[in-house]
């Protein structure tokens, strides 16, 4: 069909060629509007909009070009060859497209413009000016990754003559969390260079003030909730998939994600205290530019080879380098206009070390302290091969060992900090507001230490579920304060409760679901149970009481793999609870091995199982059976984290503007004052 | 001067930059370079059970031969293990095993009997200690040894058949040159 041949040959060539256009698009757009931002030219500033428009509707469809060649299995593009497989379910061909270097890069960059866009056609209460410069430096950063694909990793480039069926998805990718893990986090990645470009165009503008922290909020919001999420589902994703019950590793790649969800939760906190109380203006502008310049560090680590990790993508040393002078060039241009710029930015008002502002402050430099002790365990293998201290890995215990005692003092505070007034708090008052949450806290601890018997071992993990239990309780407290709960009728309290901002919703709702991750966290590192061994069939095993019995197993073949399915009755003092049919799957294209763990929850705690392989005889499987309490809570609380972002994203105050200042400048005026040099 | 601290973080940044200038032109895969062409560290294991004699250092002196890191818990040793077997068949060099972290020695003489027995000889390293000594990052592992027990190479990752045939099989023949 010779028809059909030519559609399909054009449509990546299209593509391409819809790159190319938005390189040139995207160069205009980095200086027309800046040009006209400093002239105070209004057609010029102008531009910028169209421009975002025509960006995002190029780079979309380059996107969707590609998106349409996985779907068709066009194996004559490389990258479709490289990565799919006729016989791939259809969820997997399309999520085969941002699973590779080439089209997660693409995907990153459809991210850029796409918030560019909404920056550009979201309220127009943005002053012109500002909105003009940040399009200008959302544009460079888009030109700088157009030319990266362009130059190094052309995702549409063709093979001829094209091969007859694809190489397949690495099937540790062929997962429903997986689909969705890449393109949440690039969201986050990606949404926090809104703040980035925020944060130059004010340096630039010379001016940060309540407003400007306001117009910045909401972005740093959606990218934190995406990021938040894009973390827990890739957790998730490692915890059901790769068969050791395990959620967090520290391996590199995970922390690549977490450094910027660690800085931008600072961020997110700091750009309060500019909104409400004009203070911290300079450090919130740091740490805009620096949650930008880890999301680029973490995609120049995964990418260029520099570090080894399980999930690293292809090494490409020139790829690394072109990551790197992206790096260099964006962040290393901010930071020195930083230096110029920010001791320009008048301070705002005072505040003593203890109020709302301090404990902010607090929750910032706690933050960024572990954002940099996580960067530097994952940068030190490197480091200390730099300077030929031989080769080292930095595993679980340095991060461990550094991390707990940092988020400590954090989660103290995080209950106080809420209770304390602005300007100047009173530590005391605050403190015996919490007496419950105290008190609660201290109960649950001893109360778990003796259920656990008492044992020495015991005591920091009981300290940690006491934390979650002051946390929570304290949380709910203030919330309970604020809406005068048993202080006045429940109909008042009700009522206050509907007209309370949403953002205040939003904290209580995301900081009760720390608490919840915290005891998740503590209970699942300390008291899982596990147990592996080769297992008979009939054989009873017994993990924390609860029996495990491998009861049959049995070889079936699916559409894209074949696997043997194990069927345990998992039973309670002798009443069955579940059967858990775990697989062990060998993927046809390409062919490897994967795991897929049967998980029952009880919503308090999993169980969890895994068969291996058979013995020799074929009796007995190898299987590995864990207990692990407390898991579920990492997930209700990265859902609350992320409801509690949504719901302070709904906050009135950032669909109707700032009322607050106006700012001299007018859309239109042709005599507005260019910024002050 | 209170205006050079707003300069900190642009000389960070540079730092860190000029570290992965020199650390992209390098492999954090290669083998770390202070054990190769060093004699093997001194050593003698316990032996599994039923199974013999156990390795210790003095082995692996006299011939080349190959020592594998290996562990019944270890995934990506089953997946190496076919390419050992084999190998082990064509007697082309003596292979010795040691076997890393058994939780009980025994759950290692079951992975043989289930997957295969390519070794010659089979220590038994339940503390670390030996494989510490071998700098060994992971199982498996497999070092290529010299007639005078000097460690000349070593794998990281499981051997496949390609590792084999373009660099261990080329280089055992190297070193049994006479020189």
């Amino acid at each position: 069909m010779p028809g059909d041949l030519m559609a399909a040959f054009s449509i990546a060539e299209l593509g391409h060629f819809a790159l190319v256009l938005a390189l040139f698009v995207a160069i205009a757009q980095s200086v027309v509007p800046l040009v006209g931002a400093h002239r105070g030219d209004a057609a010029m500033m102008g531009m910028a909009r169209p421009g975002a428009v025509a960006l995002a509707l190029l780079v979309g469809f380059a996107f969707c070009a590609l998106m349409y060649s996985f779907v068709v299995s066009d194996f004559s593009v490389s990258n479709v060859f490289e990565n799919s497989h006729t016989d791939k379910p259809m969820l997997y061909k399309i999520s085969g497209v941002w699973g590779n270097h080439e089209g997660s890069l693409l995907l990153w960059i459809t991210t850029l413009v796409v918030f560019g866009l909404a920056v550009a056609l979201s309220s127009s209460n943005i002053p012109p000016q500002l909105r003009a410069r940040a399009l200008s430096v959302q544009a460079m950063i888009t030109v700088g990754f157009l030319l990266f694909i362009l130059l190094t990793s052309n995702p549409f480039e063709r093979i001829d003559p094209a091969p007859f069926n694809g190489r397949g998805l690495n099937p540790l990718l062929q997962d429903p969390g997986l689909a969705f893990h890449p393109p949440m986090l690039y969201l986050g990645y990606v949404g926090f260079s809104m703040a980035f470009s925020f944060a130059v165009a004010a340096l630039i503008e010379g001016r940060v003030d309540a407003a400007w922290a306001r117009w910045v909020r909401p972005w740093t919001l959606v990218a934190w909730t995406f990021l938040t999420a894009g973390i827990a589902l890739g957790s998730w994703w490692a915890y059901y998939e790769l068969g050791w019950g395990g959620w967090w590793y520290w391996d590199p790649v995970e922390n690549a994600s977490f450094m910027p969800w660690l800085i931008g939760t600072a961020l997110l906190h700091s750009a309060i205290v500019v909104e409400k109380r004009d203070s911290l203006k300079s450090w919130t502008i740091l740490l805009a530019i620096l949650t930008f310049g880890m999301s680029l560090l973490g995609t120049f680590l995964v990418r260029s080879g520099v570090i080894t990790s399980v999930h690293a993508f292809a090494s490409d040393p020139t790829r690394g380098l072109f990551i790197l002078m992206l790096l260099v060039v964006s962040v290393g241009g901010a930071l020195v206009l930083y230096a110029w710029r920010a001791p320009q930015l008048k301070g705002g008002g005072l505040f003593a070390p203890v109020s709302r502002e301090g404990a902010l402050l607090l929750n910032n430099l706690l933050m960024s302290t572990a954002a940099a002790t996580v960067l530097l365990g994952t940068l030190y293998p490197l480091i200390a091969d730099t300077l030929n201290l031989g080769k080292v890995s930095v595993g679980p215990p340095f991060f461990d060992g550094v991390f707990v005692p940092l988020m400590v003092p954090a989660i103290i505070a995080m209950a106080v900090g809420p209770m304390l007034a602005w300007k100047r708090g009173d530590l005391r008052g605050a403190l015996g507001r919490l007496w419950m949450a105290a008190g609660l806290g201290v109960a649950g601890m001893v109360t778990v230490w003796l259920m656990r018997g008492g044992a020495v071992g015991d005591i920091l993990a009981s300290f940690g579920i006491g934390l979650a239990i002051w946390l929570f309780v304290g949380t709910i407290m203030e919330f309970g304060d604020r809406i005068k709960l048993f202080r006045a009728p429940l109909s008042e309290s009700g009522r206050r409760a509907r007209n309370l901002p949403r953002a205040a919703w939003g904290m209580t709702i995301a900081h009760a679901g720390i608490a919840l991750i915290v005891a998740g966290v503590t209970a699942s590192s300390a008291w899982k149970g596990e147990a592996v061994q080769t297992q008979a069939f009939g054989e009873t095993v017994t993990v924390n009481g609860w029996d495990f019995t491998l009861l049959s197993a049995e070889t079936f073949e699916q559409e894209n793999y074949t696997g043997v399915r194990g069927t345990f009755r998992l039973s309670r003092d002798g009443e069955e609870v579940a059967l858990l049919t775990p697989e062990k799957r060998t993927y046809n294209q390409p062919p490897m091995p994967t795991t897929e763990a049967a998980i029952h929850t009880t919503g308090l705690h999993d169980l969890y199982a895994v068969i291996g392989d058979p013995t020799a005889d074929g009796t007995a499987f190898v299987t590995r059976l864990y207990f692990e309490p407390l898991v579920p809570f990492l997930w209700y609380g990265a859902g609350m984290l992320c409801l509690g972002g949504l719901v302070s994203l709904s906050d009135r105050r950032h669909r109707v503007g700032a009322p607050v200042r106006r700012r001299e400048a007018k859309a239109g005026a042709t005599a507005a004052k260019p910024a002050k040099a | 001067m209170k205006k050079l601290i707003y300069l900190v973080p642009v000389i960070v940044l540079a730092v860190i930059a000029s570290m992965f200038m020199v650390g992209l032109g390098r492999d954090p895969k290669i083998v770390p370079s202070v054990l190769i062409d060093r004699p093997v560290p001194e050593f003698a294991l316990e032996a599994l059970p039923d199974r013999g004699r156990p390795l210790s250092s003095t082995d692996l002196k006299g011939e080349v031969t190959l020592v594998n890191i290996f562990g019944s818990w270890c995934v990506a040793c089953i997946a190496e293990h076919p390419v050992l077997v084999a190998i082990g068949k064509t007697g082309e060099v003596p292979i010795h095993g040691i076997a890393w972290r058994e939780k009980d020695p025994r759950d290692a003489m079951r992975w043989l009997g289930r997957h295969g027995d390519p070794y010659d000889l089979v220590g038994h390293d339940a503390d670390s200690r030996v494989a510490i000594d071998f700098g060994v990052t992971g199982a498996p592992e497999t070092f290529v040894v010299d007639a005078g027990g000097v460690i000349r190479y070593k794998h990281i990752g499981p051997v496949t058949p390609e590792v084999w045939e373009n660099t261990l099989k080329p280089l055992i023949a190297q070193l049994r040159k006479p020189s």
